[in-house]
Protein backbone atom coordinates (compact mmCIF):
# COMPACT_ATOMS: atom_id res chain seq x y z
CA UNK A 1 0.00 0.00 0.00
CA UNK A 2 2.68 2.28 0.95
CA UNK A 3 4.12 1.78 -2.68
CA UNK A 4 1.66 3.80 -4.00
CA UNK A 5 2.39 6.87 -2.89
CA UNK A 6 5.83 7.04 -4.22
CA UNK A 7 4.30 6.42 -7.75
CA UNK A 8 4.01 10.20 -8.64
CA UNK A 9 6.62 10.63 -6.76
CA UNK A 10 8.99 8.13 -9.28
CA UNK A 11 6.56 10.18 -12.21
CA UNK A 12 8.30 13.36 -11.07
CA UNK A 13 11.38 12.46 -10.94
CA UNK A 14 11.29 10.57 -14.62
CA UNK A 15 9.97 14.06 -15.73
CA UNK A 16 12.73 15.87 -13.69
CA UNK A 17 15.25 14.01 -15.66
CA UNK A 18 13.33 14.76 -19.29
CA UNK A 19 13.36 18.17 -18.67
CA UNK A 20 16.83 18.52 -17.39
CA UNK A 21 17.91 16.74 -20.72
CA UNK A 22 15.83 18.90 -22.49
CA UNK A 23 17.35 21.72 -21.36
CA UNK A 24 20.97 20.85 -21.41
CA UNK A 25 20.37 20.21 -25.69
CA UNK A 26 20.38 23.45 -28.04
CA UNK A 27 17.45 23.27 -30.24
CA UNK A 28 19.60 24.81 -33.12
CA UNK A 29 21.73 22.23 -33.00
CA UNK A 30 20.31 19.95 -35.61
CA UNK A 31 22.38 16.89 -36.80
CA UNK A 32 23.25 17.72 -40.67
CA UNK A 33 22.88 14.74 -42.89
CA UNK A 34 25.59 15.86 -44.54
CA UNK A 35 28.50 14.43 -42.17
CA UNK A 36 30.30 11.55 -44.03
CA UNK A 37 28.82 12.56 -47.30
CA UNK A 38 31.54 14.32 -50.25
CA UNK A 39 31.63 17.93 -49.47
CA UNK A 40 29.15 19.61 -51.77
CA UNK A 41 31.69 20.89 -55.25
CA UNK A 42 31.39 24.76 -55.53
CA UNK A 43 33.29 27.24 -57.56
CA UNK A 44 33.45 30.79 -56.64
CA UNK A 45 34.90 34.17 -56.89
CA UNK A 46 37.74 34.64 -54.25
CA UNK A 47 36.61 37.75 -51.67
CA UNK A 48 40.45 39.34 -52.05
CA UNK A 49 40.99 38.62 -55.56
CA UNK A 50 37.81 38.88 -57.24
CA UNK A 51 39.42 37.80 -60.56
CA UNK A 52 40.65 34.21 -58.69
CA UNK A 53 38.00 31.30 -57.95
CA UNK A 54 38.32 28.75 -55.37
CA UNK A 55 36.39 25.38 -55.96
CA UNK A 56 36.07 22.97 -53.18
CA UNK A 57 37.96 20.27 -55.13
CA UNK A 58 41.39 22.52 -55.19
CA UNK A 59 41.94 21.20 -51.60
CA UNK A 60 41.99 17.63 -52.38
CA UNK A 61 44.21 15.40 -50.71
CA UNK A 62 44.50 17.80 -47.53
CA UNK A 63 42.76 17.91 -44.58
CA UNK A 64 40.87 21.44 -44.05
CA UNK A 65 38.56 23.59 -42.22
CA UNK A 66 35.71 25.64 -44.03
CA UNK A 67 34.30 28.37 -42.02
CA UNK A 68 31.16 30.06 -42.87
CA UNK A 69 30.98 33.71 -42.14
CA UNK A 70 30.08 37.30 -42.57
CA UNK A 71 30.80 41.16 -41.82
CA UNK A 72 27.21 40.93 -40.38
CA UNK A 73 27.63 38.24 -37.99
CA UNK A 74 27.43 39.12 -34.19
CA UNK A 75 28.21 35.52 -33.29
CA UNK A 76 31.66 35.49 -35.99
CA UNK A 77 33.43 38.21 -33.66
CA UNK A 78 32.92 35.97 -30.63
CA UNK A 79 34.77 33.22 -32.76
CA UNK A 80 37.40 35.39 -34.39
CA UNK A 81 40.05 35.41 -31.64
CA UNK A 82 39.99 31.35 -31.22
CA UNK A 83 40.31 30.93 -35.28
CA UNK A 84 43.54 33.55 -35.47
CA UNK A 85 44.86 31.37 -32.64
CA UNK A 86 44.29 28.63 -34.42
CA UNK A 87 45.70 29.78 -37.97
CA UNK A 88 49.22 30.42 -36.13
CA UNK A 89 49.54 26.72 -35.44
CA UNK A 90 49.37 26.42 -38.66
CA UNK A 91 47.78 22.70 -38.58
CA UNK A 92 45.40 22.87 -41.75
CA UNK A 93 44.38 25.11 -44.06
CA UNK A 94 41.18 27.53 -43.00
CA UNK A 95 38.98 28.35 -45.75
CA UNK A 96 36.24 30.91 -45.18
CA UNK A 97 33.19 31.28 -46.97
CA UNK A 98 32.10 35.17 -46.63
CA UNK A 99 28.32 34.08 -46.65
CA UNK A 100 25.57 36.64 -48.15
CA UNK A 101 28.26 39.66 -47.51
CA UNK A 102 28.98 42.94 -49.02
CA UNK A 103 32.61 42.63 -50.33
CA UNK A 104 33.90 46.04 -48.73
CA UNK A 105 32.61 45.15 -45.26
CA UNK A 106 33.96 41.76 -44.94
CA UNK A 107 37.39 42.83 -46.44
CA UNK A 108 36.77 45.90 -43.61
CA UNK A 109 36.82 43.38 -41.07
CA UNK A 110 39.16 41.31 -42.11
CA UNK A 111 41.60 44.56 -41.81
CA UNK A 112 40.36 45.31 -39.01
CA UNK A 113 40.47 42.42 -36.56
CA UNK A 114 43.16 40.22 -38.27
CA UNK A 115 42.27 37.36 -41.14
CA UNK A 116 42.98 33.82 -39.99
CA UNK A 117 42.04 32.91 -43.43
CA UNK A 118 44.10 31.02 -45.99
CA UNK A 119 41.90 31.59 -48.91
CA UNK A 120 38.06 33.44 -48.81
CA UNK A 121 35.45 32.25 -50.86
CA UNK A 122 32.97 34.60 -51.68
CA UNK A 123 29.53 33.46 -51.85
CA UNK A 124 27.58 36.60 -52.96
CA UNK A 125 23.89 35.21 -52.94
CA UNK A 126 24.13 32.84 -50.16
CA UNK A 127 23.96 29.61 -52.68
CA UNK A 128 26.72 27.91 -51.41
CA UNK A 129 25.50 27.98 -48.38
CA UNK A 130 22.27 26.65 -49.56
CA UNK A 131 24.15 23.36 -50.69
CA UNK A 132 26.29 22.93 -47.45
CA UNK A 133 23.03 23.67 -45.42
CA UNK A 134 24.14 26.83 -43.38
CA UNK A 135 21.10 28.37 -41.55
CA UNK A 136 22.83 29.96 -38.79
CA UNK A 137 26.18 31.93 -39.34
CA UNK A 138 29.06 30.66 -37.85
CA UNK A 139 29.35 26.84 -39.02
CA UNK A 140 32.48 24.66 -39.40
CA UNK A 141 33.01 21.79 -41.32
CA UNK A 142 36.39 19.68 -41.18
CA UNK A 143 36.64 17.78 -44.42
CA UNK A 144 39.39 15.14 -45.02
CA UNK A 145 41.60 14.06 -47.58
CA UNK A 146 39.14 12.47 -50.05
CA UNK A 147 36.77 15.65 -49.80
CA UNK A 148 34.69 13.92 -47.54
CA UNK A 149 32.62 16.09 -44.55
CA UNK A 150 34.00 14.73 -41.38
CA UNK A 151 32.46 16.78 -39.15
CA UNK A 152 29.71 20.03 -38.75
CA UNK A 153 30.10 22.49 -35.65
CA UNK A 154 26.96 25.07 -35.85
CA UNK A 155 27.29 28.03 -34.16
CA UNK A 156 30.69 29.64 -32.70
CA UNK A 157 34.02 27.57 -32.37
CA UNK A 158 35.13 27.54 -28.66
CA UNK A 159 38.15 27.44 -27.66
CA UNK A 160 37.18 24.03 -25.65
CA UNK A 161 35.68 22.84 -29.01
CA UNK A 162 38.34 23.09 -30.85
CA UNK A 163 41.07 21.61 -28.27
CA UNK A 164 38.71 18.65 -27.85
CA UNK A 165 37.31 18.16 -30.73
CA UNK A 166 38.68 19.73 -34.02
CA UNK A 167 42.26 19.59 -33.55
CA UNK A 168 42.06 15.93 -32.09
CA UNK A 169 40.10 14.66 -35.12
CA UNK A 170 42.09 17.22 -37.98
CA UNK A 171 45.53 15.37 -36.59
CA UNK A 172 43.75 11.97 -36.85
CA UNK A 173 42.66 12.71 -40.25
CA UNK A 174 46.48 13.77 -41.15
CA UNK A 175 47.80 10.33 -40.57
CA UNK A 176 45.34 7.96 -42.45
CA UNK B 1 -8.53 70.64 -46.62
CA UNK B 2 -4.88 71.02 -47.43
CA UNK B 3 -3.90 69.14 -44.92
CA UNK B 4 -6.83 65.91 -45.94
CA UNK B 5 -5.01 65.90 -49.04
CA UNK B 6 -1.83 66.07 -47.76
CA UNK B 7 -2.30 62.41 -46.04
CA UNK B 8 -4.79 60.68 -48.55
CA UNK B 9 -1.65 61.29 -50.95
CA UNK B 10 0.70 60.08 -48.32
CA UNK B 11 -1.83 56.90 -47.57
CA UNK B 12 -1.65 56.30 -51.76
CA UNK B 13 2.12 56.20 -52.06
CA UNK B 14 2.07 53.72 -48.90
CA UNK B 15 -0.41 51.65 -50.97
CA UNK B 16 1.58 51.47 -54.09
CA UNK B 17 4.80 50.89 -52.07
CA UNK B 18 3.38 47.87 -50.71
CA UNK B 19 1.72 47.03 -54.32
CA UNK B 20 5.24 47.14 -55.66
CA UNK B 21 6.89 44.56 -52.90
CA UNK B 22 4.21 42.28 -53.72
CA UNK B 23 4.76 41.96 -57.47
CA UNK B 24 7.08 39.18 -57.43
CA UNK B 25 4.70 37.24 -55.78
CA UNK B 26 2.27 36.88 -58.61
CA UNK B 27 4.75 36.28 -61.50
CA UNK B 28 3.70 33.34 -61.83
CA UNK B 29 0.24 32.49 -59.80
CA UNK B 30 1.12 28.39 -60.40
CA UNK B 31 4.54 28.42 -59.36
CA UNK B 32 3.78 30.48 -56.61
CA UNK B 33 0.41 27.98 -55.34
CA UNK B 34 2.98 25.09 -55.62
CA UNK B 35 5.44 26.99 -53.33
CA UNK B 36 3.26 27.72 -51.16
CA UNK B 37 1.92 23.72 -50.24
CA UNK B 38 5.69 22.97 -50.35
CA UNK B 39 7.07 25.49 -48.22
CA UNK B 40 4.03 24.94 -45.93
CA UNK B 41 5.32 21.44 -45.04
CA UNK B 42 8.65 22.47 -44.13
CA UNK B 43 10.05 24.19 -41.07
CA UNK B 44 12.53 27.68 -41.25
CA UNK B 45 15.79 26.31 -39.74
CA UNK B 46 16.27 29.91 -38.42
CA UNK B 47 13.13 29.93 -36.73
CA UNK B 48 12.05 27.06 -36.25
CA UNK B 49 8.37 27.60 -34.93
CA UNK B 50 7.75 28.70 -38.56
CA UNK B 51 7.08 27.34 -41.91
CA UNK B 52 9.18 28.06 -44.35
CA UNK B 53 6.29 29.80 -46.20
CA UNK B 54 5.29 31.78 -43.03
CA UNK B 55 9.03 33.42 -42.26
CA UNK B 56 10.60 36.49 -43.36
CA UNK B 57 13.71 35.26 -42.41
CA UNK B 58 17.02 35.55 -44.95
CA UNK B 59 17.19 32.18 -45.21
CA UNK B 60 13.70 30.95 -46.06
CA UNK B 61 13.37 34.16 -48.63
CA UNK B 62 16.58 32.16 -50.24
CA UNK B 63 15.01 29.02 -50.54
CA UNK B 64 11.88 29.87 -51.66
CA UNK B 65 14.16 31.98 -54.50
CA UNK B 66 15.54 28.53 -55.10
CA UNK B 67 12.17 26.82 -54.89
CA UNK B 68 11.30 28.67 -57.35
CA UNK B 69 14.13 27.81 -59.98
CA UNK B 70 13.91 24.20 -59.21
CA UNK B 71 9.82 24.16 -59.87
CA UNK B 72 10.78 26.01 -62.66
CA UNK B 73 13.34 23.52 -63.96
CA UNK B 74 10.66 21.32 -63.78
CA UNK B 75 11.09 19.34 -60.60
CA UNK B 76 8.38 17.43 -58.94
CA UNK B 77 7.77 17.88 -54.98
CA UNK B 78 10.01 14.86 -54.03
CA UNK B 79 12.30 15.99 -55.80
CA UNK B 80 12.33 19.38 -54.20
CA UNK B 81 11.35 17.63 -50.60
CA UNK B 82 14.83 15.56 -51.36
CA UNK B 83 16.43 18.77 -51.70
CA UNK B 84 16.04 20.17 -48.60
CA UNK B 85 16.56 16.92 -46.79
CA UNK B 86 20.03 16.06 -48.00
CA UNK B 87 21.00 19.59 -46.99
CA UNK B 88 18.88 20.11 -43.63
CA UNK B 89 18.22 16.45 -42.58
CA UNK B 90 14.46 15.12 -41.56
CA UNK B 91 14.32 17.65 -38.95
CA UNK B 92 12.92 19.96 -42.57
CA UNK B 93 9.98 18.05 -42.70
CA UNK B 94 7.02 18.52 -40.33
CA UNK B 95 6.14 15.25 -41.51
CA UNK B 96 9.27 13.48 -41.43
CA UNK B 97 9.50 9.78 -43.05
CA UNK B 98 8.66 6.74 -40.90
CA UNK B 99 12.12 4.61 -40.49
CA UNK B 100 13.71 3.60 -37.52
CA UNK B 101 14.66 6.89 -36.02
CA UNK B 102 11.61 8.32 -36.43
CA UNK B 103 9.83 5.46 -35.02
CA UNK B 104 9.50 6.83 -31.34
CA UNK B 105 8.10 9.80 -32.72
CA UNK B 106 5.63 8.33 -35.05
CA UNK B 107 4.53 5.18 -32.55
CA UNK B 108 5.68 6.79 -29.77
CA UNK B 109 1.86 8.15 -28.83
CA UNK B 110 0.27 5.10 -29.74
CA UNK B 111 2.53 3.20 -27.17
CA UNK B 112 1.93 6.03 -24.37
CA UNK B 113 -1.96 5.06 -25.39
CA UNK B 114 -1.97 1.73 -24.99
CA UNK B 115 -0.28 1.69 -21.77
CA UNK B 116 -2.84 4.02 -20.33
CA UNK B 117 -5.83 1.65 -21.92
CA UNK B 118 -4.33 -1.47 -20.24
CA UNK B 119 -3.36 0.61 -16.97
CA UNK B 120 -6.96 1.59 -17.26
CA UNK B 121 -8.28 -2.19 -17.77
CA UNK B 122 -6.08 -3.56 -14.98
CA UNK B 123 -7.51 -0.73 -12.64
CA UNK B 124 -10.98 -1.36 -13.46
CA UNK B 125 -10.51 -5.21 -13.16
CA UNK B 126 -8.91 -4.82 -9.26
CA UNK B 127 -11.92 -2.60 -8.27
CA UNK B 128 -14.80 -4.90 -9.76
CA UNK B 129 -12.81 -7.92 -7.73
CA UNK B 130 -12.54 -5.57 -4.50
CA UNK B 131 -16.39 -5.64 -4.75
CA UNK B 132 -16.69 -9.22 -6.19
CA UNK B 133 -19.16 -11.89 -4.58
CA UNK B 134 -17.06 -12.36 -1.56
CA UNK B 135 -18.53 -8.65 -0.66
CA UNK B 136 -22.14 -9.30 -1.64
CA UNK B 137 -24.26 -9.09 1.10
CA UNK B 138 -25.93 -11.89 2.81
CA UNK B 139 -29.49 -12.71 3.40
CA UNK B 140 -29.04 -12.17 6.78
CA UNK B 141 -26.97 -8.87 6.54
CA UNK B 142 -29.30 -7.77 4.26
CA UNK B 143 -32.39 -7.85 6.18
CA UNK B 144 -30.54 -6.48 9.05
CA UNK B 145 -29.71 -3.29 6.58
CA UNK B 146 -33.02 -3.16 5.72
CA UNK B 147 -34.31 -2.81 8.94
CA UNK B 148 -31.66 -0.18 10.06
CA UNK B 149 -32.95 2.04 7.34
CA UNK B 150 -36.81 2.07 7.97
CA UNK B 151 -35.63 2.64 11.58
CA UNK B 152 -34.18 5.96 9.78
CA UNK B 153 -36.90 6.40 7.69
CA UNK B 154 -39.21 6.99 11.08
Amino acid sequence: MKAKFLIPLALFGVLVVFLAAGLGLDPREVPSPLVNKPAPAFKVPQLEQPEMQFAAEDLKGQVWLFNVWASWCVACRQEHPVLMQFARQKLVPIVGLDYKDKRKDALGVLQRSGNPYDINAFDEDGRVGIDYGVYGVPESYVIDKAGVIRYKHIGPITAEALEKTIIPLINELKKS
Amino acid sequence: MKTLYAILLVLCACGNAVAKDAAPLADDPVVEQRLIVISEEMRCLVCQNESLAGSRSDLANDLRREFRTLIKQGKTDAEIREFMVSRYGDFVLYRPPVKPTTWLLWLGPFGLMIVGVVALFVYLRRRSTEIGPENVLTDEERKRAEAMLQEGEK
